[in-house]
């Protein structure tokens, strides 16, 4: 007697409160808004709650992570509009100049300085890049990943602006609550502000430029136009990581265009899901607390995030955040065929 | 039979374009006046979508020159161009497939040209969206605007694509085979807006395979082979002449 | 003009030409080994293998270990290093890049951050330090029109010209050759990726791999051997390809004459310092000026609107 198989294939259906409370905004029920509301408060709820509990260490961790997310969130903000960045560092390390020379030389405060970074910075990445727009995104990649290298090594045969040495014995900010707190505040501005921008037309353009761009061309939109908007944007916020981090440390020297600010951003975004500026969020939270928890490896850690960044880009391209997101909308059941 | 030369606001000359060792277009020349209707027809491969290409811009010319309206467009950017009013459709339509159907228009809309003809602000692009394509039959009660670009059929595709070109509010448009995998019955419907465009004032040019429908709306045509402009006239001179119909062998047209 | 102290001055300037023009041969030669792999990696197959520059120490580490750890003689060593590293090029083919071939920015993120991986590696278990370094072949030097050059210099010379005679060869001659670039043009006009180019991609790796084998046990005895050189082994290798152009071995061979003896000129009239900066600068400015390059055939880069 042959042997009928029973063949099984996955459905996947909307958890029944999802198929109810997602497109009508007049929720009718308590439950119904929670289910909306909860993943978007509670993370935020927490980042806000979190400088209070979190002290000496591991309160430093979160700053890093909240800092390295700021990066992930401009390397998303770029990818959105299909510029591709391996080269983060340099909107940092120009940032972290621009800060620590306005407090080295003029001995401006961080009130001043950081605002002078951002649009320092933001303007001086848009100008560096902005020639090689209309090159593939290859080259792109290319010459954002030879930038800071190149920057690093000018620093270090001129010896201008610390040289080797670096500038040290900088304005630290006025306690510890402020730097938490702007480094956490920040990171959530940018978040929601990237996530609003990317929601309106704005951000629709900008992701139809990534789509077809020459399609967007013959819409009489001059795309070179937006996307050194876009360096500017994801520059600006960059700057901003490297003009706290100069603060943070009271220190600033040619370390800060050092591979690792272009690699962990990049790992966290390739981790998390690139796209949904959640996603590159999410990946900064897991993986700066866990480079911290492996800190006895040294220099390992990099190879790590190499190896994190392999894994994501091949084994799960779109991202533990939209792993997430559909398990929480969804439910899987096997379901027999035949 | 053309306009004079102070008439014309679009004035192609000699142009030409190779490819590796191919000559796609080869020294090329024509002129068109307001309001005209011109078809540009011709077998596979003999170089009218390069040649639209080198009008907007999209592929830079080896020689030649192209002028709009008195203006040097030659080799100028395409979002230059579309933004002097001259828009085309892509024989591959071009949309963005994981997006609403409307909201292909929002970018169109989102350009400087149409915010300075809608007297400096944007306004309600959704809104605009929804209008124009309304306007274009696709009913504004019904799913069809608010689907997926990517789960409508091709005909609507089409038409969806010549939303996105009127949506710039061109004074110049160029059709490139907008009729190719359309239905009888959807090409009888869309064939009526490209009449009232024309009526309305619109400088058209069609490039089109559908000869038949074509010939009913132009005002005169043109036919290039191996990019070379073989002819142009009236339809019927056109389809007269020996060497169209040696470049059409065999294809029987019916005329009127 | 017969007075003595005329004529010391005019040889000892001809001496400084002559030191230059030997040295920025070596320097060029180098820079020409540097690249083969990369280029030949491209030119066949269209891969950027990022991990070009990790490969390049690696094979010298494995070089090391078989002559000091395994102690087997340094012709063995060497030669084991080369086919172990064509081994890995063809391993990182199979094993990373499969899922993502035809995604350009993902084969690079992909071979870059196993290239760092590597290196970061090597340098994690410590592999810096005096000890480590490769024996020369050849002992002792020449005096070529009073300039002194050791043999070993002499031999990377004699390799690299042997080496890129052979892959121009090999490349425009042979009917392997003419098939890989037959294949190669075919496949990027085909939107489909078969089988076929699968192998073609993994053989490219892995011979350009094993040239970076090769170029490591030439060069390396001469200096150090550190991971940091994996680092600026990569940016010349890219240079000298953006410069000269991708896919063109006259591009190789020019581009490395004009940075090599750009290097020399610029150690000797700025300081060794500003070395690096002369193929990071050379980049940038290739792609923004000219991004084809000297002789690049893909001039759609330029005409990129």
């Amino acid at each position: 007697m042959a042997e009928v198989e029973a063949r099984y294939r996955k459905k996947r259906l909307d958890r029944g409160i999802k198929a109810r409370a997602d497109t009508v905004f007049a929720i009718a029920s308590f439950r119904e808004i929670l289910y909306l509301l909860l993943p978007r408060a509670v993370p935020v709820v927490a980042l806000l709650i979190l400088p209070i509990v979190l002290k000496g260490y591991w309160g430093k961790v979160l700053v890093y992570a909240c800092v390295f997310g700021l990066l992930a969130l401009s390397w998303d903000f770029l990818a959105c509009c299909g510029l591709f960045s391996l080269g983060q560092a340099l909107f940092f390390g120009l940032g972290a100049y621009v800060a620590g020379i306005l407090s080295y030389y003029l001995h401006w405060p961080p009130i001043l300085t950081i605002p002078a970074a951002i649009l320092g910075g933001g303007l001086l990445s848009a100008i560096l890049l902005s020639p090689v727009l209309r090159l593939r995104g290859v080259y792109f990649a290319m010459v954002t990943l030879m930038m800071p290298l190149l920057f690093m090594k000018m620093i270090e045969t001129t010896g201008l602006l610390g040289g080797t040495h670096g500038l040290s014995a900088l304005a630290p900010f006025p306690n510890e609550w402020v730097a938490k707190y702007l480094a956490v505040g920040g990171f959530l501005f940018v978040l929601f502000i990237f996530r609003r921008m990317i929601g309106e037309d704005y951000g629709l353009v900008l992701k139809a430029i990534r789509d077809d761009d020459r399609a967007v061309m013959s819409a009489a939109i001059n795309i070179y136009w937006r996307k050194t908007q876009a360096l500017f944007v994801a520059g600006a916020v960059g700057a901003f990581a490297g003009a706290f981090m100069t603060h943070h440390y009271q220190f600033v020297g040619m370390t800060v265009f050092a591979l690792d600010y272009s690699i962990l951003p990049l790992a966290a975004s390739a981790l998390g899901g690139p796209g949904t500026f959640a996603g590159p969020a999410l990946g900064s939270m897991i993986l700066i607390p866990l480079s911290e928890a492996l800190r006895a490896l040294g220099g390992l850690r990099i190879a790590l995030y190499c190896v994190i960044l392999i894994l994501s880009v091949i084994a799960l391209p779109e991202g533990i955040f939209h792993y997430i997101e559909r398990k929480y909308h969804q439910f899987e059941r096997l379901v027999k065929v035949g | 039979m053309g306009k004079t030369e102070e008439q014309a606001i679009l004035k192609v000359e000699r142009l030409g374009k190779h490819f590796g060792g191919v000559q796609a277009v080869h020294d090329v020349s024509f002129s068109l006046g307001q309001g005209e209707f011109l078809g540009i027809i011709g077998p596979n491969g003999s170089g009218k979508t390069t040649l639209v290409n080198l009008i907007t811009g999209f592929v830079k010319p080896d020689s030649g020159r192209v002028t709009y309206r008195g203006k040097n467009i030659t080799a100028r950017k395409p979002y230059t161009i579309a933004g002097l009013g001259i828009s085309r459709t892509f024989q591959m339509v071009r949309l963005f497939y994981n997006l609403p159907a409307y909201k292909n228009l929002i970018i169109p809309l989102s350009s400087s040209r149409v915010k300075k003809l809608r007297g400096g602000e944007y306004g309600e692009r959704d809104d605009v969206a929804v209008d124009l394509l309304d306007d274009m039959g696709f009913e504004r009660d019904s799913f069809v605007p608010y689907k997926l670009a990517g789960s409508l059929p091709h005909g609507y595709l089409k038409r969806l694509d010549l939303a996105r070109a009127m949506a710039l509010r061109p004074d110049f448009l160029i059709l490139d085979e907008l009729f190719s995998g359309m239905a009888m019955s959807e090409v009888a419907s869309t064939l009526p807006l490209i009449e009232k465009f024309h009526e309305e004032g619109l400088t058209i040019i069609m490039i089109e395979h559908r000869l038949k429908e074509l010939f009913r709306v132009v005002d005169r045509v043109m036919v290039l082979n191996f990019g070379e402009k073989i002819a142009e006239g009236s339809p019927e001179e056109v389809m007269g002449t020996e060497t169209v119909k040696k470049a059409y062998l065999g294809i029987e047209v019916e005329i009127g | 003009m017969g007075h003595p102290l005329f004529k010391r001055h005019l040889s000892l300037e001809r001496l400084e030409e002559m030191s230059l023009l030997i040295y920025g041969t070596i320097s060029s030669i180098v820079l020409a080994l540097y690249a083969a792999g990369f280029s030949l990696t491209y030119g066949i197959s269209g891969l950027a293998n990022f991990a070009h520059g990790a490969l390049y120490i690696l094979s010298g580490f494995i070089a090391w270990s078989f002559l000091n750890q395994v102690e087997l003689p340094y012709f063995l060593s060497a030669l084991l290093a080369i086919i172990i590293s064509g081994l890995i090029g063809f391993g990182i083919y199979w094993g990373l890049l499969l899922r993502v071939r035809g995604i350009p920015l993902a084969e690079l993120v992909v071979t870059f951050a196993a290239g760092v991986a590597i290196l970061e590696l090597l340098m994690w278990k410590g592999f810096y330090g005096i000890q480590y370094s490769l024996p020369l072949f050849l002992e002792g030097g020449v005096e070529i029109k009073g300039v002194a050059v050791d043999y070993q210099r002499l031999f990377v010379i004699g390799t690299g010209v042997v080496l890129v005679v052979l892959l121009w060869l090999f490349v425009h001659h042979t009917k392997i050759g003419l098939a890989f670039r037959g294949m190669a043009q075919n496949e990027r006009t085909a939107l489909s990726v078969g089988i076929e180019s699968d192998w073609i991609g993994s053989l490219s790796l892995a011979f350009g791999s094993a040239l970076a084998g090769v170029a490591a046990i030439v060069i390396l005895p001469m200096g150090l051997m550190e991971s940091a050189i994996g680092y600026e082994v990569l940016i010349y290798a890219l240079a000298v390809a953006i410069v000269g152009g991708l896919e063109s071995t006259s591009g190789v061979i020019v581009a490395s004459f004009i940075l090599g003896f750009g290097q020399v000129a610029t150690a000797k009239f700025l300081s060794a310092k500003w070395m690096i900066i002369v193929p990071l600068v050379a980049i940038i400015f290739v792609l923004v000026i000219r991004p084809s390059g000297l002789f690049g055939k893909f001039k759609e880069l330029e005409e990129r609107i």
